[in-house]
C-alpha cells in the first residue's frame, strides 16, 4: 500500500501525454485514457509547426516568448521529432510595410531571431517562391512530428510507471459526495493493446484526481461532471502535397487570414488553414472551397502549387476558449493562450481540472504547470525536469551517423528509418532474416512495422502513425494490405482483416478530398488493386454471404498439363460436389 | 516516306491488341501505337467479364445471366452478349492452352492474393488447380521476404468463406538468398534457370522446403513467380517432387502473369501482321472534313503523324491516362472528347471506399458504332472509335468486368475501323 496519490488524466493529446510524463517523472501514479489512439483528437490533425513565435510576435508577444523558449526546449529532448527548416514571413506587394516592421520589431521584443532576408536572398533559398514578392523574415520555424512525440511522451510516461489505454472513451465522471473521485471508461475491445473483434468492457477507474485534458472535448467531460465549460471548436483545413514544394516553413506577412501557411513536413509539404467556429468537434462540414481556397491563396507565394499534386486534405479543430463574458466573435481573434479552470475554486466541484485553449508548440510548458498546479493539492515538491531530460528515441541523437554505417543503411529508406527511430534504431532493426519494405512512398520496412505492432496492437491506425507507413503518394494502395499481413503472426484473420478495412477508410476518408488530375489516376489504381484484383469490395465473407460453389466452374475436363515435361503428379478433375 | 496505314490503334493493352487483330480481320492494313507498358503489368491476369450485378448481387455463376441488369449505356448493352462471345472466342485463340475456362460459360472462383474469392471467366493454366470449387485439400506457401503475400491470412480468409477443402498457410524461407526487396522477376529467374543451390536446383530446393508441410495436401499454391518462359517446366517439376499439383495465386504488381498475358498478345499481333510502334506517345491528331486523317506521334521531340482511315481510340481508363481530371473537370486528352461528368468534385465520389463510386465509370459515351459522342449526341469524328478503359458507363472494378469490357468492345471497334477504312 502506498500513499501516492492516484491522478487520472484524459486526454492523449500533446497536453495529456505532456502532463503524464510530468506527473510520472515526479514520482505520481499516474493513468491516462484517451477515446481513440494518442493524438486521435486536435494534435493528430495539425500541421506539424513547431512555432518559432514568430506568428505571435505582433498580436500576442506572451505567447511568442513561450513559443521562442519552448521550440528551443523540443530541439534539445526531442529532436527526433523535430526538423529545425527555420521559416520565412513573405511580404508580398499588396501586404503592408508597416505591418513588416511590426512583425520585425515584434520578434526583436520577444527574443526571436531574425534576418530579412531581399527579393533576391529569399528566392535563392526557396527557388518556387513567387517572382513578385517583396522581402522576407527569417525566423526558427520547423517541422515537428506530433504523433512521434506524443508516443514518446506516453512511452516515457510508461517507463516511470504510468498506465496508458488507448481506445478507452470516458463515459462518465463520477462524483461522489459533491467530488469528482475518478471515470468510467469504455474500452473499445479490450483492456490494454487493442484487440479489434473482441467485446470491449466498462471500467471505473478511481483517483485521487482527475486532470481534464481533452481540448475540443472539455465541454464534453465537464457535461458529465455537471460543470459549464464553454470551449469553441474552430476547424481548419489542411492539405497535402505529394512532395516538398519548399524546404522551408513559408508564412504570409499579413495580419491574419485564411490560408497564409506552408510547412515541410517529412516527404510533404502541408498548406493551412482556414478557421471557422463550428458546433461539434467531431461532426462538421469539410468543404471543397476550403481546399480551392488553401490552393488558390498559397499559390500566390508559391505559383507552382496551382499545378502541383495533393495527395489529401483532413481537418482539425482548435479547442478556443475563452472566459465568459469576453464576447469576441471572429475565432481568428480569440486567443491562443491557454487557461486551467481548477473547478474547485470555479464551480465548487473539487477533485478535477480541467485545461483549456494553448498551442501545440508549448504543450510542455502548459503539462509543467498543470503538474505544478496538481502536486501542490499533495503537497508535492518534486521538481518538474520534463525541459532537461530527453524523450525516448532522443537520448543520443548525435549516433544517427553511426547506425548508419553499422547497418549498412545508406539507401534512402535506411536513411529515413533511422531518422523516425532516432535512437531507437538499433533495438528495432536489428533483426534476424528478411527485412523488406512494406511501404515503398515512405520507406517502411517490416522491422519498424513490427515493433509498431508490439507496442500499438492491432490498430492498423497507430502503426501508420508510429511508422508513416501509408501516408505517401499512393495512399496505401500498394502497402494498406501487407501492414495487415504483418498482423497476422500475432493476431487471428478476423482481426487483422477488420484492421485493414478500417485504415483503408480511414485512407479514402482524406484521399477523396484530393481526386483530381494524378491523385484520382492513383485513387483508381489503388480501388482496381484493391476491389478488381483482390476482390476485397464484394468479398463473400465481407458480405456475409453463402456461396453455392459447387455450381461453378469446378476446372477442366482433363487432367493434362500441356508443357510440361514431366508427368504431373495427378491432373485428375474431381468434380466439386 | 510517310507513315499510312488502314487503321491506326492507339494504346497496347487487351483492348487495343484485341481491336488491332480485329481490324486486321478484315483486311485492313493496321498498325498499333503505344506509349508505355501497358497497364497490364498491374493486372492479376485473369479475365473477368461479369461477376456482380450494378447492385452488387453475386458472385454469378454465370455473367451472361446478369448482362440483362446492367443499365443503359453500359458497354455490353451497346455492343451485345455477341460481341462479348466473339471477343472471348478471340481471346482463347490468341491464347491458346495458356489460360482455361472456356469449356463451360460458368464463372470459376479463383483465390485472390488477398484469400478471397473472385468470379472470373478465363483464367491462366498455371492458376487452374486453385480454383475454389475443387474440394481438394489445399496448402499455400508465402515466402519471408515477400510481404503481399500472407499464406496462413490467406488460407485463413479462404476458410471464412466456407470453401469445400481444408486450406492452410505456411511462411518458409526461398531457398536462395536475394536481397530483401528482391523483385518477382528475380524469384521467376532462379526457378526458370534452376539455379544451382548447394549441388541440387532451386525448384528440388523449393519442393524439400515445402514438402514438410504438406500435411496430406493435394494441391499447393504459391505467389504467382513460379517461373516465366520455362512456367510449366517449374510446375511440372515441383509437382512430381511434392507429389501435389501446383498452382499460382494471382498478385498485384508487377504481376507476371499480367506480363505474361501481354506477351501472348503482342505475339499474336506479329502472327497477324500488325505493325507496331512502341516508346512513343500520341500527342495530338490531324482532321480533314470532320474526319481524323493522322494521329501525331511525339518522337523523341519530332511530332510525326501516323496517316489512317480509321483510328482505334483504346488509351484506357484514369490509371491508363486515356481519361484526364483537373480541378475544372474531366476530359478524354488526346482527341478532346466529351466525358460527361458532375460539375460538383463532391460528387465524384462517395464516402465509403468502397461505395458506387462516380468516378469509377468516367468515360467516353460511346455511340451504336462505338464512336465517342459528343455531348448532342452526334459522333466526334466519322472513323474514331473506342474500345476498352476509355469508354465510359461501367463500374468495371466493382462489376468484375474490365477484361470482358475491353475483349467485347476491342472486336467491334477494330472491325468497325477496318470495315470503314
Amino acid at each position: 500500500m502506498t500513499d501516492t496519490p492516484e491522478i487520472l488524466v484524459i486526454g492523449g493529446g500533446s497536453t495529456g501525454t505532456g502532463i503524464v510524463r510530468d506527473l510520472a517523472m515526479r514520482g505520481m501514479d499516474a493513468t491516462l485514457v484517451e477515446q481513440g489512439n494518442l493524438t486521435h483528437g486536435t494534435t493528430g490533425r495539425m500541421h506539424g509547426l513547431l512555432h518559432s513565435g514568430g506568428r505571435y510576435a505582433v498580436t500576442d508577444q506572451p505567447s511568442a516568448k513561450e513559443c521562442i523558449e519552448e521550440n528551443r526546449v523540443l530541439r534539445e529532448i526531442a529532436s527526433h521529432c523535430v526538423e529545425m527548416t527555420g521559416g520565412l514571413f513573405v511580404k508580398r506587394p499588396e501586404d503592408t510595410e508597416e505591418y513588416f516592421e511590426k512583425k520585425l520589431k515584434g520578434c526583436k521584443e520577444c527574443d526571436i531571431p531574425t534576418e530579412v532576408l531581399s527579393n533576391e536572398e529569399a528566392r535563392q533559398l526557396e527557388p518556387y517562391l513567387a517572382k513578385d514578392i517583396d522581402k522576407a523574415i527569417r525566423v526558427p520555424d520547423g517541422a515537428i512530428d506530433p504523433f512521434r512525440l506524443c508516443v514518446a511522451n506516453a512511452a516515457s510516461a510508461e517507463e516511470h510507471g504510468a498506465r496508458i489505454e488507448t481506445h478507452s472513451k470516458v463515459v462518465d465522471v463520477l462524483v461522489e459526495a459533491g467530488e469528482v473521485v475518478g471515470v468510467e471508461v469504455e474500452h473499445a475491445s479490450g483492456e490494454g493493446k487493442r484487440v479489434h473483434g473482441r467485446a470491449g468492457g466498462r471500467e471505473k477507474i478511481y483517483a485521487d484526481y482527475v486532470v481534464n485534458a481533452t481540448g475540443a472535448w472539455a465541454g464534453r467531460v465537464g457535461d458529465m461532471a455537471g460543470v459549464d465549460i464553454e470551449v469553441r471548436p474552430s476547424k481548419g483545413v489542411m492539405t497535402i502535397m505529394n512532395v516538398r514544394q519548399v524546404d522551408t516553413v513559408i508564412n504570409r506577412c499579413q495580419p491574419k487570414g485564411n490560408a497564409d501557411i506552408i510547412v515541410p513536413h517529412e516527404t510533404t509539404a502541408i498548406l493551412g488553414t482556414t478557421d471557422e467556429e463550428v458546433e461539434d468537434p467531431e461532426d462538421y462540414p469539410e468543404e471543397q472551397w476550403e481546399v480551392d481556397l488553401m490552393i488558390s491563396e498559397l499559390s500566390k507565394l508559391v505559383p507552382m502549387l496551382k499545378e502541383a499534386r495533393t495527395i489529401r486534405s483532413f481537418w482539425g479543430v482548435r479547442p478556443l476558449y475563452e472566459p465568459p463574458g469576453t464576447g469576441t466573435t471572429d475565432p481568428t481573434d480569440i486567443t491562443r493562450d491557454f487557461f486551467l479552470l481548477d473547478h474547485g475554486d470555479r464551480d465548487d466541484l473539487p477533485g478535477m481540472t480541467s485545461i483549456v485553449g494553448g498551442k501545440f508548440t508549448t504543450y510542455r510548458m502548459m503539462a509543467e504547470k498543470i503538474s505544478d498546479h496538481v502536486c501542490e493539492k499533495f503537497g508535492d515538491r518534486t521538481d518538474c525536469r520534463t525541459a532537461d531530460v530527453p524523450l525516448p528515441g532522443s537520448e543520443d541523437f548525435s549516433v544517427l551517423r553511426d547506425y548508419m554505417d553499422e547497418f549498412g543503411l545508406r539507401s534512402p529508406i535506411g536513411r529515413r528509418s533511422v531518422q523516425r527511430l532516432g535512437s531507437r534504431a538499433d533495438e528495432v532493426l536489428k533483426t534476424d532474416g528478411p527485412n523488406p519494405t512494406v511501404c515503398e512512398c515512405e520507406g517502411v520496412t517490416r522491422a519498424e512495422v513490427r515493433d509498431a505492432i508490439d507496442k500499438a496492437g492491432s490498430d492498423l491506425n497507430a502503426v501508420r502513425l508510429r511508422t508513416r507507413a501509408s501516408m505517401g503518394n499512393c495512399q496505401g494502395a500498394f502497402c494498406c494490405h501487407r501492414m495487415a499481413n504483418a498482423l497476422a503472426v500475432e493476431y487471428p484473420e478476423p482481426v487483422a482483416r477488420e484492421a485493414l478495412d478500417e485504415l483503408y477508410q480511414e485512407r479514402w476518408k482524406g484521399e477523396k478530398h484530393a481526386l483530381w488530375g494524378e491523385q484520382l489516376s492513383q485513387a483508381m489504381l489503388k480501388h482496381l488493386l484493391h476491389a478488381t484484383t483482390m476482390n476485397r469490395d464484394r468479398d463473400p465473407v465481407r458480405r456475409g454471404n453463402e456461396i453455392d460453389f459447387g455450381a461453378f466452374d469446378g476446372g477442366p475436363a482433363v487432367g493434362d498439363d500441356s508443357g510440361a515435361t514431366r508427368a504431373a503428379a495427378d491432373g485428375g478433375r474431381r468434380d466439386a460436389d | 516516306m510517310p507513315i499510312s496505314e488502314d487503321v491506326v490503334v492507339v494504346g497496347g493493352g487487351i483492348a487495343g491488341s484485341v481491336a488491332a487483330l480485329s481490324a486486321a480481320e478484315t483486311g485492313a492494313s493496321v498498325r498499333l501505337v503505344t506509349h508505355k507498358k501497358s497497364t497490364l503489368r498491374h493486372a492479376s491476369g485473369l479475365v473477368d467479364v461479369l461477376g456482380y450485378t450494378s447492385d452488387g448481387d453475386g458472385p454469378l455463376v454465370d455473367p451472361f445471366e446478369g448482362l440483362g441488369d446492367l443499365p443503359e449505356g453500359h458497354p455490353y448493352r451497346v455492343v451485345g452478349e455477341e460481341a462479348i462471345r466473339e471477343g472471348l472466342a478471340t481471346f482463347d485463340e490468341v491464347v491458346g492452352d495458356e489460360y482455361l475456362g472456356g469449356h463451360t460459360d460458368a464463372n470459376a472462383l479463383v483465390p485472390t492474393h488477398g484469400g478471397a474469392v473472385k468470379p472470373t471467366a478465363r483464367y491462366p493454366r498455371a492458376a487452374a488447380a486453385g480454383i475454389a470449387s475443387d474440394d481438394r485439400d489445399m496448402l499455400l506457401v508465402g515466402f519471408e521476404s515477400m510481404t503481399d503475400f500472407e499464406a496462413s491470412l490467406a488460407a485463413a480468409h479462404l476458410d471464412a468463406a466456407g470453401v469445400p477443402f481444408e486450406a492452410s498457410g505456411v511462411t518458409v524461407a526461398f531457398p536462395r538468398n536475394f536481397r530483401a526487396d528482391a523483385k518477382v522477376t528475380r524469384f521467376a529467374k532462379a526457378l526458370d534457370t534452376d539455379e544451382d543451390v548447394g549441388g541440387r536446383g532451386t525448384r528440388e530446393a523449393l519442393a524439400a522446403t515445402v514438402e514438410p508441410h504438406l500435411d496430406g495436401a493435394e494441391r499447393v499454391g504459391f505467389p504467382s513467380l513460379l517461373g516465366d518462359d520455362r512456367r510449366h517446366e517449374v510446375r511440372a517439376d515441383l509437382e512430381a517432387y511434392l507429389d501435389a499439383e501446383v498452382f499460382e495465386v494471382p498478385m498485384g504488381p508487377p504481376s507476371l502473369p499480367g506480363l505474361r498475358l501481354e506477351d501472348l498478345l503482342f505475339a499474336a499481333l506479329d502472327a497477324a501482321g500488325v505493325r507496331i510502334s512502341s516508346g512513343n506517345k500520341a500527342v495530338g491528331y490531324e482532321t480533314d472534313d470532320g474526319e481524323v486523317s493522322a494521329v501525331v506521334v511525339d518522337r523523341k521531340g519530332r511530332e510525326i503523324p501516323y496517316h489512317a482511315s480509321a483510328v482505334v481510340l483504346a488509351t484506357g481508363g484514369l490509371v491508363g491516362k486515356g481519361i484526364a481530371s483537373s480541378r475544372e473537370g474531366v476530359r478524354e486528352p488526346l482527341f478532346d472528347c466529351y466525358v460527361p461528368h458532375p460539375d460538383d468534385r463532391y460528387d465524384w465520389f462517395v464516402d465509403d471506399a468502397f461505395g458506387d463510386h462516380p468516378f469509377t465509370s468516367f468515360g467516353v459515351v460511346p455511340d451504336d458504332r462505338l464512336r465517342p459522342t459528343r455531348a448532342d449526341g452526334h459522333a466526334e469524328f466519322e472513323n474514331l472509335f473506342a474500345a476498352g478503359g476509355v469508354v465510359g458507363g461501367a463500374n468495371v472494378a466493382a462489376e468484375k468486368s474490365a477484361s470482358g469490357v475491353s475483349l467485347a468492345t476491342g472486336v467491334v471497334a477494330g472491325r468497325e475501323a477496318g470495315e470503314s477504312a
